[in-house]
């Protein structure tokens, strides 16, 4: 039987304290209306109002957004240098004959320019600008815990679905470390839970996450409309509780039917547990990709993409997977798991390290089909992420392929600690970035940044999953009993 | 000068571990051994080294990612840099994902055949290359550990014989 140490539940305690306490730290300093925000912008701008200018506006396919934000004296000084400079540049360059014409044209339209940019609607614009960013960072705390608390469930997700195959394909290797898994998903039920509740908060319309959840938002446009029969709060809400009871009974039963095969006399529980592994891999997959769908990609609620699902399903797979190692390698060095040998963790970390390359395979498959056809409609999503987020969207792929792929391709590196506990880190890291990319660009957009929110989101999860997952360990014996693979397991040499 | 070896002929995986571990115990050198089919452990037992086939292939594979880049780089970006279809030719980042299908398929070509080609020259293989076996048995259900003799031909006849083989020969070799 493992005992919780100490040490460790602390630990998670001040996880726990520290998170909420920058949670609650990120919700009060959101700004609450638009003269925050102007002023919030004002500090961030000055300076370098010119050079951003120009990208943020390509950035968000508004053209109007950031110079409409300069006054209009600053407008028409600007036309009339600009003026100048063309005057001086055709009087060089053309000429003589032409030198009169030219001019005048140039000063023309400089004049139709002034025009557009009036006073009322450079107001107007710029009214609704700043009603934009507010809502990006109103949003900010929102996303920030939104993505910690779907990166955390899923990653238990993810293991579970690891231990559904690993029963169905009766491996004779893993059976050691089924209670492992069984602990990790412990935290499955919180998680839900959690979840569940925020997106109910939702669909309260106390954030803007999913727009489509706005009526006003949804008035206007006619590409949501038409998804109104899929995307409307009843039955996006529904079809999440229906995903989130199956896994969670799937959980349930199994452990249940693990522990009674440890008192039984025959393999009936076994056999019960191989069928609902069975049933329960058809109904992941199935209810994986909608929930992908529903979750992260109704966040986009104008752009689609097929291998989403799969995408999704590869991120939160390895992290699960890194996770069993992780926990797996210190109840270890705790001395908890004495028929775990380096020949367990060597086959983890090939599991690691084959689908870090699979989510990497996927990855580039969705970014390159997009970016090689360029339709406009798709391209956006990868535009923005770009222009926006260029170092976590590569850095992702920095430390979910390139990393890993160089560090556990040796076969000696797959059984040192420290190398898959940094590896580990590493993946872990990567693949909440990568929620991160996947969630944040169109729930805050440019206004992102890993701060205190973010960080902290994260380590009150953190502490959740690690109070939850280590007190779970302690409920039962780290080894079943009577697994027909017991005996196979425990000698596992590779 | 004399040129003998022994061949202790097996007829069982199992004892012919047991032999070989045997034999290393008691500081017979063995030249070779002779089975039908891959002993799991065998090298291990014989005390081996380990293969570096693996090593190679990966810097094979290094050597097709370069070769792919270079490749592409010289064809599509500093050769001809054509406007094909808006595909931005200006610099090899910028076209960059539609050369990675190339890159990677460059890259486990060069790893897959040059450690193949490496296999075969390291173990002596090609097409009219003379077999070297030497008992036709081992090839379908006996198994042959060679092992060489200095002047103790009695001696080690005896200790094979103790060691569960079902045949045991001294051979001149030539």
């Amino acid at each position: 039987m493992y005992t919780f140490s100490s040490k460790l539940k602390t630990f998670s305690f001040i996880l726990m304290i520290l998170g909420i306490l920058g949670i609650g730290y990120g919700f009060l300093t959101a700004p609450k209306n638009i003269e925050e925000v102007e002023k919030i912008l004002a500090a961030d701008s000055h300076g370098e109002h010119h050079s951003a200018s120009n990208s943020e506006s390509i950035a968000h396919g508004e053209n109007t957004h950031e110079t409409s934000h300069e006054s209009i004296e600053e407008a028409e000084s600007k036309a009339v240098v600009e003026t100048k400079v063309a005057l001086d540049s055709t009087k060089t360059d053309s000429t003589k004959v032409h030198e009169e014409a030219v001019v005048e044209t140039v000063s023309k339209t400089a004049h139709k320019e002034l025009k557009v940019v009036s006073a009322e609607e450079a107001q107007k614009e710029h009214e609704e600008h700043l009603e934009h960013v507010l809502h990006q960072l109103q949003n900010k705390p929102w996303a920030a815990f939104y993505v910690a608390c779907i990166f955390f469930m899923l990653v238990s997700l993810g293991v579970l679905a690891f231990y559904a195959i690993q029963q169905v394909a009766q491996a004779g290797w893993s059976p050691v470390l089924f209670r492992v898994m069984q602990g990790i998903t412990a935290y499955l039920p919180v998680g839900s839970v959690i979840f569940f509740v925020f997106l109910i908060l939702c669909g309260l319309h106390l954030n803007h996450l999913f727009i489509w959840l706005d009526p006003e938002m949804v008035a206007h446009d006619k590409i949501i409309q038409n998804k109104a029969g899929y995307l409307n709060f009843p039955f996006w809400i529904i079809r999440a509780a229906i995903f989130l009871i199956g896994w969670n009974l799937y959980r349930y039963f199994s452990r249940k039917n693990c522990l009674a095969q440890d008192e039984s006399n025959d393999n009936s529980f076994y056999k019960k547990n191989f069928n609902i592994s069975a049933m329960f891999l058809v109904f992941f997959i199935v209810t994986e990709s909608i929930m992908s769908w529903d979750w992260i990609m109704s966040i986009d609620p104008h752009w689609f993409s097929t291998l989403f699902g799969w995408y999704v399903f590869a991120s939160f797979f390895v992290s699960g997977i890194t996770t069993i190692c992780m926990v797996t390698l210190y109840l270890k060095s705790k001395g908890y798991l004495e028929n775990v040998n380096t020949s367990h963790i060597h086959d983890i970390a090939k599991f690691m390290f084959g689908i870090s390359v699979f989510w990497t395979y996927l990855w580039f498959s969705q970014f390159m089909l997009i970016w090689y056809a360029n339709i406009p409609e798709e391209v956006t999503y990868f535009v923005t992420r770009i222009e926006m987020y260029n170092l976590p969207f590569f850095g992702a792929v920095v430390m979910n392929f390139v990393f890993p792929i160089l560090i556990l391709i040796n076969t000696d590196f797959k059984r040192i600690t420290w190398v898959l506990v940094m590896a580990g880190t590493v993946i872990l890291l990567g693949h909440y970035i990568d929620f991160f990319n996947m969630i944040m660009p169109s729930s805050v957009g440019d206004q992102w940044f890993i701060g205190v929110s973010e960080i902290s989101s994260v380590l009150f999860f953190l502490g959740l999953f690690i109070y939850v997952v280590f007190s779970a360990l302690t409920k039962v014996p780290l080894l079943p009993k009577r697994n027909p693979y017991i005996e196979e397991s425990k000698h596992f040499h590779y | 000068m004399s040129n003998k070896v022994i061949y202790a002929i097996y007829n069982d995986d199992d004892i012919l571990m047991d032999a070989v571990k045997k034999t290393r115990a008691a500081h017979h050198h063995i030249e070779e051994v002779f089975t039908p089919f891959p002993v799991h452990g065998l090298d291990k037992a014989m005390g081996i080294a380990p293969t570096r086939l693996a090593i190679c292939a990966f810097i094979y594979g290094l050597c097709g990612l370069s070769f792919g880049t270079w490749m592409m780089n010289y064809i599509m970006i500093q050769d001809w840099p054509q406007d094909i279809g808006g595909k931005p030719s200006f610099s090899y980042i910028d076209n960059m994902p539609a050369f990675v299908p190339i890159m990677f398929e460059e890259t486990v070509f060069f790893a897959a055949h040059l450690m193949v080609i490496t296999f075969y020259m390291r173990s002596k293989l090609w097409p009219f290359k003379v077999a070297e076996n030497p008992d036709v048995r081992t090839t379908d259900d006996h198994f042959l550990m060679e092992v060489a003799v200095n002047n103790n031909e009695k001696e080690l006849v005896s200790f094979f014989e103790e060691t569960g083989a079902v045949e045991v020969k001294v051979i001149e070799k030539h």
